[in-house]
């Protein structure tokens, strides 16, 4: 199959019924993706298609047919700096989710509610308890 | 100077008598309050790669051929394998080796739970690891087991003796009380749920075990393989940079570290063991289940007279049992306190440390039963908590404790609670509770650090201890700037690799910072006593009057003033290399954390939903060093707290012991939607006593007073007694209910 990532068009092979998650993380080596709980509950796996948010873990590969953006992609984009300042980030592996559920947020809607920021971003599970961090990198992302 | 100690080594409330071996601790506490740059907020050295995914997890390690492990686990909740036959797995496509019981450690013929694993496969892929798994031939032959704790303690089947305590004379006090309450509390079994599941990858090298595992205690793994293999230590190396979570759960090697390790012996091949979310919820430890039967007694005027508890910690197959009572021990003045603790062993999954195990049930047990008490009396909860403050830890004292002013600083909060009963309606009720917090967290020897100074006059922190997500790495290399002179973004810290670094102690019982920490300062000063002893002979000046401040070396005199840089450009490539430990202790004295949680809670009385609207928490844990990671940690307990509180419970058949809730839309923890407004206020005191650093642990006090708190506001709010945990729609329409049917009966039922 093919698949457009970040920009870069992929020739990958790979078992149907492969998850776009499995795909990204065991043949093109894109770790930035995580697995947390491989069925959907957790947003960890999150990647954006066409801006557009889903569970990478239970998504098959083969049906993928928009161009999908991973945390690989939005490395320079200024959430991950309001991130860092807020201190939106505890043990790190739900993170990479938050932040490209988040940029599929403020692409949509740029300067979101604390309504909207929960709605939005409800999905993604974070143990160790970073939210109120999270919601302040999300509010002052373009500060 | 080393010298040999014989002291009392604290983990997680855990006491045990060992020789030491320490080194004096000469450095003078720094002053209270912020220096240049330790008690100053800091963003986290890591913060960019893990936010930006580079950060490379146990998770993401992928080694050149390597295989896949999966553990075939029993069905039953007691069961021996009678028989195992391995070859119709073996002969599976992609399958590569096989072992069963006695092949490893942890794979055992006995299996005393419902999904303790007993046989491991590894493949080229997980699927076919997977799919072999079912090819296994097993023929199980059922025990009998035992599921209920309360059976388990009539039949005698239990970890260890009862633990009995007893100071003063309890039944005299009680007797001639003028108040007593007694009630009793239960506690659910909840998951840690680390987003990175448990798992290692083991590779063989020649005769060294390379591990990279998820973990919490890099040397501690190490020394259990090297045991459990019959190897030397050295020949084993355990790395772990990044870690996706444990709180208490990743404090040993387990069984998918084994499996893997045989595994990768067999074939000669890396071999990764990762349980799945679904394993993670089986059996990948827990905070086991508490029953808690309370009495306090009081005079009429306040003064608690006695406290007693009759505890059962429902353990499950293993783990160890956590101290519940210690609260009721500690927390208040009281010269009669008899306390018994059974610990049943049931064929449920074990139990592992979580985040101040004991004291999260036994503080929601004592803190509730204290509220109750003050509403018999028509006291003020907090006044009544003031009335009966420890100052002493039943004679030892404490190395510091600023409780009270925990307690003068609550008060503003406490205060609201007559305008947020105000806004009340019909349905939701709105209230206030409050609830102490006493913990340990001081920490203790041995740890040690090392420091390299560059030509370039960057500093490199170097010791093998591990940042779980806390901020540990970011605080010892403030502490490092601080100590050295230097800007922070001068320090980097090497961490997390047994062949890379000193011991240091394991990421658990909030005692990374104050264990290590004053290690890490010692190295720093021993490295900036070399290059101040270099500048003297250098500038021909007297040593006494140099000093390091912001980057540059400086006299005293005001005629010296050369950029570390500069000065250490004639190092050339070589270094210099500072050296520090972890100083003793205080003798003879109780080193605890305290604080204080009050909570706005509204009850939606007709359906029983409970928010928590509000919480202020203020902490007592010595010096602050990073204010801004300690915030995160605090905001982070209160939120996994609350779903311990309201939503979080591990389900279990009753008939065949096996895991209901192993998703995590059945298992509910809070997400950004459940958190409400969080105030966070720290004493921030450095302890006179303790290290030249002054400070203690803060990763688990912040859950610890959470739940009774909760509770207190749906009282105020409600006027129904909370007993059990979670607090659910159905318990809170129970309490409901019976605090009605008191009312009806004339007795108070609120404040």
């Amino acid at each position: 199959m093919k698949l457009v990532i970040n920009g870069d068009e992929h020739e990958v092979d790979a078992p149907v019924g492969a998850s776009l998650a499995a795909v990204l993380r065991e043949r093109l080596g894109l770790t930035g993706t995580k697995i947390a709980c491989n069925e959907g509950h957790c947003g960890a796996c999150t990647v954006m298609i066409d801006g557009v948010p889903v569970l990478s873990c239970i998504t098959l590969a083969h049906s993928v047919e928009g161009e999908v953006t991973t945390i690989e992609g939005l490395r320079d984009h200024p959430l991950v700096d309001a991130f860092v300042r807020a201190d939106a980030v505890q043990c790190g592996f739900c993170t990479p989710g938050q932040v490209v559920s988040a940029a599929a947020l403020v692409a949509a809607r740029p300067t979101p509610t604390e309504e909207e920021i929960r709605h939005a971003m409800a999905g993604n599970i974070c143990r160790c308890g970073t939210y109120p961090k999270i919601e302040e990198a999300i509010l002052h992302w373009r500060d | 100077m080393a010298r040999l100690i014989r002291t009392e080594k604290e983990v997680e409330g855990r006491f045990e008598e060992v020789w030491l071996v320490v080194e004096e601790d000469p450095l003078e506490q720094w002053p209270a309050g912020p220096g240049e740059v330790v008690g100053r907020p800091a963003v986290r050295k890591d913060a960019l790669e893990r936010v930006r995914g580079e950060a490379r997890y146990t998770a993401d390690i992928r080694l050149p051929g390597m295989l896949h492990a999966a553990l075939l686990r029993s069905p039953y909740a007691h069961a021996r394998v009678r028989r195992i036959d391995l070859a119709p797995a073996l002969a599976l496509p992609g399958v590569r080796a096989a072992i069963g019981p006695g092949e490893a450690p942890g794979l055992d013929a006995e299996a005393g739970y419902a999904g303790a694993p007993v046989a491991a496969v590894a493949a080229e892929t997980d699927a076919q690891a997977r799919a072999a798994l079912e090819a296994v031939d097993v023929e199980w032959e059922k025990l009998d087991a035992v599921l209920d704790p309360e059976e388990a303690v009539e039949r005698g089947i239990l970890h260890g003796e009862p633990e009995r305590y007893e100071r003063g004379d309890f039944d005299r006090a009680v007797a001639e009380a003028d108040v007593v309450v007694e009630s009793t509390y239960r506690t659910q079994v909840v998951l840690h749920n680390s987003m990175e599941t448990h798992q290692s990858v083991c590779e063989w090298i020649g005769d060294r075990l390379d591990i990279h595992t998820s973990t919490q205690y890099v040397w501690g793994v190490r020394a259990e393989v090297a045991r459990e293999l019959g190897i030397a230590a050295d020949r084993v190396r355990v790395v772990c940079e990044y870690m996706g979570g444990g709180f208490g759960s990743k404090n040993s090697a387990g069984e998918y570290t084994f499996a893997a390790a045989e595994l990768a012996r067999r074939t000669g091949r890396p071999v990764r063991c990762a349980l799945t979310r679904r394993e993670e919820h089986v059996a990948a430890g827990n905070r086991n289940a508490t029953l808690q039967r309370l009495t306090v007694a009081a005079r009429s005027d306040g003064t608690i007279t006695a406290l007693g508890g009759d505890f059962i910690n429902a353990l499950g197959w293993g783990g160890w049992s956590a101290a519940t009572e210690g609260p009721l021990k500690m927390l208040y003045a009281c010269e009669n306190v008899r306390t018994t603790r059974s610990t049943a062993k049931i064929n449920t999954p074990p139990m592992k440390a979580f985040r101040a195990p004991g004291f999260v049930e036994g503080t929601f047990g004592l803190e509730c039963l204290i509220d109750e008490l003050a509403a018999r009396l028509d006291v003020d909860p907090l006044e009544l908590r003031r009335m009966n403050y420890a100052s002493s830890n039943d004679g030892t004292p404490f190395s510091s404790k600023n409780l009270a002013q925990c307690y003068e600083r609550a008060r503003k909060h406490w205060d609201r609670r007559h305008a947020v009963r105000a806004r009340s309606d019909a349905t939701w009720k709105r209230g206030v509770g409050m609830a102490s917090q006493i913990w340990y967290g001081g920490g203790g020897p041995p740890s040690y650090a090392w420091t390299r100074v560059g030509s370039d006059g960057r500093i490199t922190v170097v010791t093998a201890m591990q940042d779980i997500g806390t901020g540990t790495r970011t605080a010892m290399a403030q502490i490092a700037a601080e100590e050295l002179g230097v800007p922070l973004d001068r320090v980097e810290v090497t961490l997390g690799d047994t062949a890379r670094g000193p011991y240091a102690t394991l990421s658990a019982g909030s005692s990374t910072t104050p264990s290590i920490g004053p290690a890490v300062r010692a190295a720093a000063a021993d490295a900036k006593r070399q290059i101040l002893e270099i500048a003297a002979q250098r500038y021909d000046l007297e040593e006494r009057i140099l000093d390091i401040r912001n980057g540059t070396i400086v006299s005293a005199d005001g005629n010296l003033s050369v950029g570390l840089a500069e000065f250490l450009e004639l190092l050339g490539s070589a270094q210099i290399l500072g050296k520090g430990a972890r100083g003793p202790n205080p003798t003879g004295m109780s080193v605890l954390t305290f604080g204080v949680h009050v909570v706005e809670a509204a009850v939606d009385v007709e359906t029983g939903e409970v928010r928590v609207e509000r919480v202020a928490a203020v902490h007592d844990v010595g010096r602050i060093v990073n204010p801004l990671g300690a915030e995160s940690q605090v905001e982070g307990g209160i939120i996994q707290g609350i779903g311990h509180t309201l939503s979080e419970q591990r389900l279990m058949d009753e008939e065949t012991g096996r895991v209901l809730t192993t998703s995590l839309d059945a298992y509910r923890m809070p997400t950004i939607a459940d958190v409400p407004e969080i105030v966070c206020e720290f004493v921030d005191e450095p302890d006179a006593h303790l290290t030249n650093l002054g400070s203690k642990g803060l990763g688990e006090p912040p859950i610890v007073p959470i739940a009774a708190a909760i509770a207190n506001a749906i009282r105020d709010a409600t006027g129904a007694d909370v007993h059990e945990l979670p607090v659910s729609r159905e318990e809170m329409l129970r309490a409901l209910r019976e605090a009605e049917k008191k009312e009806r009966r004339g007795a108070p039922a609120a404040v």
